[in-house]
């Protein structure tokens, strides 16, 4: 340990090997007025003691929730007050001074140590470096294979299931309660969440109906003529942006808001994203109307709907298309 | 506690400490530790709030995990909730609410557990403000600045988890968001993402997952760091202001005991108390207004806990960019979710070895500066902290456009612009004001009064008045800078109390 300087005596140190006398003046306490003092932390502790009783008869009771949290909170305050002010006003009120070391050690310190570890060391190994690799590979060997249950058990890898929706051809347009869904069961204005028969409720298959206008094909652009019959078309539900549902739809403006980070798509342009942080727009379901009415998907998303990823690229995406 | 009255010795503490220092030698390291000094500034006490809370969240969490069944099984709600009476939902969320109405003292120590989240995150940013203005994480403390920093991102994604887990809309909205964010790292999104939901979204597994991690596997880590945290304060001993008697080479202040340990078990209870009256007096996270979450449900102007805000407000303000490459992307997301609190966390983590760097200070530090003898670190520190300040507060946009009559478009373009222009700013500004209160050595005093004095051709003169009776620890004045030698060597002591230097690139 290196020299400290002396102390000035003004500030005496606990640790020493003589005592400080208990009548130095740190020991004094700091209240000027030590009576009003006590009687403010008696008053505190009768009121922790009234909090903490109150709470044992309002939990005896089944009181509500006000009454166990206000007398459990008062008893907790008086009790913490009284803590605090006996410690702050009638105990030692210091300064004393602890001395502190420099926290690197000296240079001779440090080169003991090293000594030592480098000198056994090599005793150790000596003439020992084939196990000394032996345990390396054994254990690098182990390293590798704890990895294992973490990357076949925990879950399935993807595969092409963000490629894929359960949407395939001539699939039904059927609502969360199984219905299958009709050309007249939407007004002007109206939108309804379906999915395909075989997913009712599915996160990644949620598709969006929407009844835009009264007949005729709705074209949200080329190659899609046929995709919007007697004024019905129909988009993924899940945002481009981070995936959440895209539940508001504005029938004035003919938008729909994505409510988690207020993306907005167009959609009579095919649902491009027109403000905030979106940055594709939202997958089309082509659909058509068999002959007893019902609506549904002349074939799956062409394009694999939802928030990108790594190895979703900029590629056509005709060869996932459901058949 | 005098043992030399033959008296005391007979009595049954003192033999039961003579059975344990036979054994275990506790008078050696306990002397010191029951000398060890703590240093009185009211500043230190943001860390202890972040420890007493901590503690808080432990006790109502283990209370909590006693009635919470994680499990996505659907059942037949008949609980004391009528509005839903009959509703299939999953057990997660119907023990949420059975906790909440049915448990005595349930929703209290519930929302306890979420108020406490709450202060444990904001306390930890607090006392690391406090820590980065003062310098306190200079060599010797880099390793602890780390250790803190790792806590900060620890808390805040346990928070996370652990309000994810009721199975609510809204928090379910978030997880489904956070899967997005998984999915758009690079190489690896994907797979990460299936493995930890069990599959793709909604998975199969994500909340019996989300708490084992949050009650066991992140709290054990917690307790670790928090336990290596607290240790490397020991062991370096507390920094300190520049106060009378203080110098590098000593600490001033109360022992630990006995004043200290009143005053901080005080501090404990009152602690305690704030977050039982929050849960008492402030709803917090009412999920039976949210309803069961459902993947194809959203609700309208929903935001995250207060500590996600910059995250959720970063992904507002972001451009509709994507990166595409052959046969590849990086999504959106990826830029504000994964990068931006990438880079912050790396920079904060990197920060003292910056600084070091920068300014060649090589020495040992334990004064804390005055922020204001810092220009360009405190300028730079609350220009980075107004920067997460605007994204907290795009996290908002919605709301304020509704609040304030605004457009969403305007409001979405007044934070991305002020996300850029306000920093710098904030910087100038920081600067400028430190730079000003340098030439005012009376800053920052309150106890003592200036007397102005009028001569009698009219002229006015200050004087200092008498000091404040009682006040008998002021505060050195600090050394005018520009007066100050210039060195390139660190703020070394010279023995002299309260000179000290400033490196020149400090100016």
């Amino acid at each position: 340990m290196p020299d400290l300087p002396p102390h000035n005596g003004q500030v005496p140190r606990l640790n020493d090997e003589g005592r400080v006398p208990l009548d130095a003046p740190q020991f004094q306490i700091a209240a000027h007025n030590p009576r009003r003092v006590e009687v403010a932390v008696a008053a505190f502790f009768l009121l922790s003691l009234a909090g903490f009783a109150g709470f044992g008869a309002a939990y005896w009771q089944g009181a509500s929730n006000l009454w166990l949290g206000m007398t459990l909170g008062v008893g907790f305050a008086g009790f913490g007050l009284a803590m605090a002010s006996w410690g702050k006003w009638l105990m030692p009120r210091g300064p004393f001074e602890e001395p502190r070391a420099p926290m690197a050690t000296t240079e001779a310190e440090k080169e003991l140590f090293i000594a030592d570890f480098a000198s056994r060391g090599k005793v150790a190994i000596a003439r020992r470096h084939a196990l000394a690799k032996l345990m390396g590979l054994a254990g690098g060997v182990l390293g590798v294979v704890v990895a294992f249950p973490l990357i076949r058990s925990l879950g399935p890898l993807p595969g092409n299931t963000q490629y894929r929706t359960k949407w395939r051809k001539g699939s039904f347009l059927t609502t969360i309660d199984g219905r299958r869904v009709t050309v007249n069961d939407l007004e002007v204005g109206g939108v309804l969440t379906v999915f395909p028969p075989d997913d009712l409720g599915g996160a990644i298959s949620q598709t969006l109906l929407l009844h835009v206008q009264a007949s005729g094909n709705v074209v949200t652009m080329q190659g899609r003529e046929t995709w919007g019959p007697n004024g019905y078309v129909a988009f993924s539900k899940v945002c481009t942006h981070a995936g959440c549902p895209v539940g508001l739809y504005e029938e004035l403006t003919q938008q729909l808001l994505c409510p988690c980070h207020q993306s907005l798509f167009d959609i009579y342009t095919g649902a491009m994203p027109v403000f905030g942080p979106a940055p594709r727009p939202l997958p089309q379901l082509a659909l058509y109307i068999d002959k007893s009415g019902h609506i549904r998907a002349q074939h799956g998303y062409t394009e694999p709907v939802g928030p990108g990823f790594w190895s979703r690229g900029a590629a056509p995406f005709a060869r996932y298309r459901g058949k | 506690m005098s043992t030399s009255a033959a008296g005391e010795r007979s009595n049954p503490a003192d033999k039961a400490y003579r059975w344990v220092d036979d054994r275990l030698a506790i008078s050696r390291g306990g002397r010191h530790l029951l000398n060890k000094i703590f240093p009185d500034h009211w500043s230190f006490m943001l860390g202890e709030i972040a420890l007493y809370s901590f503690i808080v969240l432990l006790l109502t969490g283990i209370f909590l995990t006693l009635y919470f069944v994680p499990s996505e099984t659907t059942v037949i709600y008949h609980g004391a909730y009528k509005p839903i009476d009959g509703q299939r939902i999953s057990e997660a969320y119907a023990s949420t609410l059975n906790l909440s109405f049915a448990v005595r003292a349930g929703l209290l120590m519930r929302q306890m557990h979420h108020w406490a989240a709450n202060i444990f995150v904001g306390s930890i940013v607090v006392h690391l403000l406090r820590v980065f203005f003062t310098g306190g994480f200079r060599k010797p403390r880099e390793i602890n600045w780390i250790i803190g920093a790792n806590l900060l991102i620890l808390a805040i994604f346990n928070g996370f988890l652990g309000y994810s887990l009721p199975d609510d809309l809204v928090s379910g909205t978030g997880i489904r968001i956070a899967f997005s964010i998984l999915e758009s790292v690079p190489f690896v999104g994907s797979q990460l993402a299936f493995l930890l939901f069990g599959g793709n979204f909604p998975g199969t597994a994500i909340i019996p997952r989300f708490f084992i991690i949050h009650v066991l596997i992140l709290p054990l880590v917690i307790l670790g760091l928090l336990g290596a945290h607290l240790g490397m304060l020991i062991r370096h001993k507390h920094t300190q202001f520049r106060q009378a008697h203080a110098r590098e080479d000593n600490v001033v202040g109360t022992p630990l005991w006995p004043t200290f340990a009143m005053k901080t078990g005080g501090f404990f209870f009152l602690t305690t108390a704030v977050t039982v009256l929050l849960g008492a007096l402030v709803q917090i996270n009412p999920i039976w207004q949210y309803g069961q979450y459902y993947p194809y449900k959203v609700s309208y102007a929903v935001q995250p806990d207060w500590y996600m805000g910059f995250l959720d407000g970063a992904l507002r303000v972001m451009p509709a960019w994507e990166l595409h490459l052959p046969g590849h992307m990086i999504p959106n997301v990826f830029f504000p979710a994964i990068l931006l609190p990438g880079i912050t966390f790396t920079l904060l983590m990197l920060y003292p070895f910056i600084e070091a760097k920068l300014t060649g200070d090589v020495a040992e530090h334990h004064l804390l500066d005055r922020p204001r003898d810092r220009p360009v670190r405190t300028a730079f520190g609350v220009a980075t902290f107004a920067f997460y300040f605007v994204l907290f507060g795009a996290s908002a946009t919605d709301v304020l456009a509704n609040y304030l009559s605004l457009t969403l478009n305007f409001v979405l373009w007044a934070f991305r612009i002020m996300a850029i222009v306000v920093p710098f700013i904030v910087f100038a500004v920081t600067y400028k004001l430190c730079k000003e209160l340098q030439q005012t050595p009376s800053a920052g005093k309150r106890q003592q009064f200036n007397l102005i004095l009028r001569s009698a051709d009219g002229g006015y003169t200050t004087v200092p008045a008498e000091q404040y009776p009682g006040y008998d620890q002021p505060e050195l004045a600090p050394v005018d800078v520009e007066k100050v030698e210039l060195t390139a060597d660190a703020a070394q002591q010279d023995g002299d109390e309260g000179v000290y230097e400033i490196p020149r690139r400090y100016r």
